[in-house]
């Protein structure tokens, strides 16, 4: 009989570092945050994923790549669970995932400004935003939100007034 | 009529005196309390679907692009939210039903959803009106249910109102815009709250079922919603230079499985595939 020794949780972690969002390929799941937590149940590697938004179609993606991932590198018993609590914020997002976000042209999140109701609507009234959203090409913080849904539901249309380029923002949540 | 849980079983109070259990840890205590949860979890679930439904729509007919995105983001999240309560549904209910099974193999007379989702897009204003008469309710019912007695409820409601609050500042924002517009634009939104009001009364309107599941603590009673609805409605149709209808009529029965004409032509669109090709996958 072969006894194979587990790998431990921080490898496993490091391989999920090398799974992309299927969307945005420049950032992995873990830059994401979306990887809540990863151990043995036995021979069975549990990974605790949070969906980001509820209706994203990318979700059950992730799910089918993290596991096709870890059995290419030998797991052969993975199962994902979802956690739904608490839910997953931007905030999560990490620091390195940031730069790689800005870097393949989409601003990151403005940390803490996921936004209640009554702040939405004050901002509004009081003649838009006082969130400075930088131009993720010139760096400017002239920039104007177009529209707060784009082109998939965690970003907002933005344009710079600098180099009058458009662009998206990875909006708070 | 689903039969009503035991109203004196003394575990009803202690769990909804604050004390929060898995769903399956409540049924197992209050056993009778399961067609009552079955039934309010697919009014959730309904309703959320035949709005993302409808929304879904204007898919590629929006008259702004930005608009267009906007919509079937909105739908999108909509149909998420479907996912979860249909889910818990069909894990409450103990069939082996999944989301899936629920959402295209019931017809309209089962559904559950309130009648305002499933009546027609109209024009524009009339799908933001409606979008924002709803959105202003289901914010403020998630945030109820977020102290839910049921973990899982909670933790549906959680997620969804993050995704919510956006909804409904987009709505708000623009219900305003065009109510405070041109003569067209605000006569248009006029004529849109006049038609959708008097199908707003159905979701503070409770029954037995609602009743049912106020007293396990899983969700509030549809009344105790009124009030604070009305006036984060009022404050914004006001501001939209609006007159709130003061016609108190209320259009009911799609809670209750008696729907409009409509809600069969949604269907049958809706479910097409599945009728047409059973089992199908992709």
């Amino acid at each position: 009989m072969v006894t194979e020794t587990l790998p431990d949780t921080a490898t496993v972690r490091a391989w999920l570092d090398e799974v992309p969002d299927p969307e945005i390929p420049v950032i992995s799941v873990t830059d994401l945050g979306i990887v809540r937590d990863v151990g043995w149940q036995g021979d069975t590697l549990v990974v605790g994923v949070t969906p980001t938004y509820s209706g994203c179609p990318a979700v059950a993606v992730i799910e089918f790549e993290i596991e096709a991932h870890l059995r290419a590198r030998g797991i052969e018993e993975v199962r994902i669970e979802r956690r739904l609590s608490p839910p997953w914020t931007t905030d999560w997002l990490t620091d390195a995932g940031r730069e790689k976000l800005r870097a393949y042209g989409i601003a990151p999140p403005v940390d803490g400004t996921a936004q209640d109701v009554s702040t939405l609507r004050a901002a509004r009234m009081a003649g838009g935003t006082n969130l400075v959203v930088e131009c993720p090409r010139c760096g400017s913080g002239a920039t104007e939100k177009l529209s707060q849904h784009g082109s998939t539901p965690c970003k907002a249309a933005y344009r710079c007034h600098e180099c009058l380029e458009p662009f998206d923002y990875f909006k708070c949540i | 009529m689903p039969s009503l849980p035991d109203m004196a079983t003394p575990n009803v109070t202690e769990l909804a005196a604050g004390r929060r259990g898995a769903s399956r840890d409540m049924l197992a205590e209050v056993p009778d309390l399961k067609p009552a949860f079955f039934e309010w979890l697919c009014r959730m679930g309904d309703t959320t679907l035949i709005l993302g439904h409808r929304l879904s729509e204007w898919c590629g007919h929006g008259p702004a692009l930005e608009e267009d995105i906007a919509i079937a983001n909105t739908a999108l999240d909509l149909i998420g939210h479907t996912q979860m309560w249909l889910n818990l549904a069909g894990e409450v209910e103990g069939q082996g039903r999944s989301a899936d099974d629920l959402a295209y193999l019931r017809d309209a007379m089962h559904f559950r959803n309130a009648l305002l989702v499933e009546l027609p897009n109209g024009d524009i204003g009339r799908t933001l009106m409606r979008q924002f008469l709803f959105d202003a309710w289901h914010h403020e019912m998630l945030g109820r249910l977020e102290g839910s007695a049921v973990t899982e409820v909670a933790e549906i409601a959680a997620k969804a109102k993050k995704e919510v609050a956006y909804h409904l500042d987009r709505s708000s924002d623009l219900v305003v815009r065009l109510g405070d517009g041109t003569e067209e634009s605000h006569a248009r939104m006029q004529d849109a709250l006049d038609i959708l009001w008097p199908y707003t009364g159905e979701f503070c309107t409770g029954d037995a079922v609602d009743a049912a599941v106020a007293k396990a603590g899983i969700a509030p009673r549809p009344e105790d919603l009124r009030a604070p609805w009305l006036a984060f409605v009022g404050e914004v149709l006001e501001e939209a230079t609006l007159d709130m209808p003061q016609n108190g009529h209320a259009q009911k029965g799609g809670r209750q499985g008696r729907h409009t004409e409509h809600l069969g032509y949604l269907l049958a669109e809706m479910q097409f595939l599945q009728r047409a090709y059973p089992g199908a996958e992709w």
